[in-house]
């Protein structure tokens, strides 16, 4: 089922009367949620991710906007009846059940039509156990598990009763990294398996380009970009979201453009046909660094880190907003020595920003 | 753990506390053991010089004594209906307290007031209320009015007057007036450590228990309740103990007679008892008091096995 989300607004009222200091957690948000997809929601800590979440789920009430499940507008509809499960950020699973009846609970709670019977809730429950690989564990109390399991409990918990949609609220961020790869494929495999709309919040950009069919930035509380994972990374909209995914972080420099040719310090390194003469910001991903012993761009090399497959290469250079440049090459060329570097560069991986507004500014690549 | 070289060390720290608890606590009970296995035993006489034999007297005399079985009997009726009814009202209290934000801070403080406040003197303030009769002129002119706040009530909406604890008085009359005043006076320790449990409980249980869909009734028993279970066992318990040791609450309303004008003693419980005995029959008083001693253990065991198979910690 497709969630809408239409003019979505939250705002928080101060909590000094004398200042009156309003937070805008959520700012006008319009979104689509195709069914089925996995969605991945990325942005810094306290851009709203949650407040989204909550909202859809029905624990807070927007303070403008519209939700809509299908062609139902759920806006005013309360959290029991909205029929959504929700992965807390720390699981909140009831501490005082066992696993079995953790997961039995929102069965139970069934009225009406869709009341199920002993044997059909016990079936369901342990089909959703299978699903998530806990089924050993059903009779352990929630402080019995390490936090992966009880991460899949929660994720079980909210899966059993066949949600329309499923939302999960950070929920690798306690595991240690190899439980994260893991867990997150598994979330991954799941949401496959049952083909539920399904909206994933994390501040990991790694995670959420991994596993989503299409991410969406946000911050402070407004939407950024929406796209698939690498057209959102080939292709960021603005200096945020450029500096926002990638590991290593994309590298930005103090440049201009003059003459269709594009300048970082002294040195023209890219012709950008088609830009008018101005001030910009250029960032350069660290895969776009080609060691060229003419190569236009000349860094003063700091270090070599080799990191299993990759090599990246530690370098400074005055026009270079952030102290260190890194770059990850190709080691086809031996490895750079000496006291400096020289890069050309890969057209596609050199992005333009405006000084103004932070934009992206587009040029034709040959 | 303590190295044994400085194991001196800590007994010298803990010295102090020890020998207050050996004269005010331990002595206190081998002397009443010992003072039970006295047949008949009298202080005052045993100074005289009287010698006792040794036995199980006092225990036989006290078990087939009525008015003692009477006390046991009182004592009992009035744990049995005040340890829940003050817990479940205390329950919904807390509840309730703690769902409304305006105002929670005073009405805490108002739910909290009898706590601090003499139970003798709140005992004369029931009394009063319950009282039903009062004489408007002295002597020979006397008229009959009723006084009581509660009969008064009772009056103006057409019932009859009920004579709570004056002369005449039915035994059922008392005890629903004692009932009355032990539950309020219970109410406050209770909420306190129930509200405290409550607003320990992590929101986001609810959170989670509404996107699952769960009615408010169900929240409340499968959750509330079950998270609050170390609070509840911990009010029962000491609701049991403080019940067996009941004593200022009937003396507050009924005086030291403990019973109406008429029918002393009819309301009177085990401490009551034992302290009648105190002046002049210590041996019958200290086998009274280990009998006490004892269903309060045998209970409070009761208490902590079921709750130990009910409770989540
Ligand atoms: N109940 C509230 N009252 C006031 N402000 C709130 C409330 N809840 C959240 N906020 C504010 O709203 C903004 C968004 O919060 P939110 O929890 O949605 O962030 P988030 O993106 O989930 O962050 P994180 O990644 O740290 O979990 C924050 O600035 C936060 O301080
Ligand atoms: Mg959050």
């Amino acid at each position: 089922m497709k969630v809408v989300l239409q003019n979505l607004t939250k705002i928080f009222p101060g909590r000094n009367k004398k200042v009156r200091e309003e937070v805008i957690a959520v700012n006008d948000f319009t979104f689509e949620i195709p069914d089925g997809k996995l969605i991945g929601l990325l942005g810094p800590s306290g851009c709203g991710k949650s407040t989204t979440l909550y909202m859809i789920s029905g624990l807070q009430k927007p303070t403008a906007g519209k939700i809509f499940f299908g062609d139902d507008d759920v806006t005013e509809l309360s959290a029991e009846n909205r029929g959504v499960g929700l992965v807390f950020q720390n699981y909140a699973l009831y501490p005082h059940m066992t696993v079995k009846q953790n997961i039995l609970f929102p069965l139970q709670n069934l009225r009406g039509a869709d009341k199920l019977s002993k044997e059909e809730m016990l079936e369901r429950a342990e089909n959703a156990a299978r699903l998530v690989q806990i089924d050993t564990l059903m009779d352990r109390k929630p402080s019995e598990l390490s936090g992966g399991q009880q991460q899949r409990v929660a994720i079980a918990r909210a899966l059993v009763k066949m949600p329309k949609v499923l939302l999960l609220d950070e929920p690798l961020s306690n595991l240690d990294a190899r439980l994260r790869l893991q867990t997150r494929e598994e979330i991954r495999r799941i949401q496959k398996e049952t083909g539920i709309t399904t909206i994933f919040v994390t501040h990991d950009q790694e995670e959420a380009m991994s596993i989503s069919d299409m991410i969406v930035v946000m911050k402070e509380g407004v939407i950024q970009q929406i796209g698939r994972p690498q057209d959102v990374y080939d292709d960021p909209t603005n200096l945020f979201v450029a500096k926002f995914l990638g590991t290593p972080p994309i590298n930005v420099f103090e440049g201009r453009v003059e003459g269709g040719r594009l300048f970082v310090g002294a040195d023209a390194v890219l012709d950008v046909p088609g830009v008018a003469d101005q001030a910009v910001t250029v960032g350069i991903r660290p895969e776009g660094f080609v060691p060229d012993e003419n190569g236009p761009l000349v860094c003063a090399l700091n270090s070599v880190e080799v990191m299993g497959r990759d090599v990246s290469v530690v370098s400074t250079h005055p026009a270079a907003q952030v102290p260190a440049i890194r770059s990850i090459i190709n080691t086809d060329g031996g490895l750079p020595t000496g006291a400096e570097v020289r890069y050309s560069l890969k057209p596609r991986k050199v992005l333009l920003f405006s000084k103004a507004d932070e934009s992206r500014i587009r040029f034709e690549v040959k | 753990m303590v190295e044994s070289k400085h194991k001196w060390k800590a007994w010298i720290y803990l010295s102090p506390a020890i020998v207050l608890l050996l004269i005010f606590t331990v002595w206190p009970i081998i002397n009443t053991v010992r003072m039970s296995l006295l047949e008949g035993y009298n202080s005052m006489a045993a100074v005289g010089g009287a010698t006792y034999d040794f036995g199980f007297g006092n225990f036989k005399q006290v078990l087939e004594y009525n008015y003692f079985l009477r006390c046991l009997g009182n004592t009992m009726l009035l744990c049995v209906l005040t340890v829940p009814i003050s817990t479940i009202l205390a329950l919904l209290i807390a509840v309730c307290l703690n769902a409304i934000k305006p105002l929670q801070r005073l009405l805490q403080t108002i739910f909290f007031l009898p706590y601090v406040t003499n139970s003798i003197a709140i005992g004369l303030v029931f009394a009063a209320m319950f009282n039903m009769v009062g004489s408007a002129f002295g002597g020979e002119n006397e008229i009959i009015i009723t006084a009581g706040i509660i009969n008064n009530v009772i009056e103006f909406f057409g019932g009859h007057a009920i004579n709570w604890i004056n002369s005449g008085s039915s035994y059922a009359a008392n005890v629903v007036v004692m009932v009355v005043y032990i539950v309020w006076n219970a109410l406050p320790f209770k909420i306190l450590i129930l509200l405290g449990g409550l607003q320990s409980i992590n929101r986001q249980y609810y959170d989670a228990a509404r996107v699952d869909g769960t009615s408010r009734r169900r929240v409340f028993t499968r959750i509330t309740v079950p998270l609050l279970s170390p609070m509840l066992a911990y009010v029962v318990i000491t609701g049991f103990i403080g019940g067996f040791k009941e004593y200022s609450s009937i003396v507050g309303i009924f005086g030291e007679d403990m019973g109406p004008a008429g029918a002393p003693g009819r309301l009177n419980t085990m401490v009551g008892f034992i302290y009648d005995s105190l002046s002049t029959q210590q041996g019958r008083a200290s086998a009274a008091a280990l009998i006490l001693f004892g269903i309060i253990f045998v209970v409070t065991m009761i208490n902590l096995y079921v709750s130990k198979k009910k409770t989540h910690y």
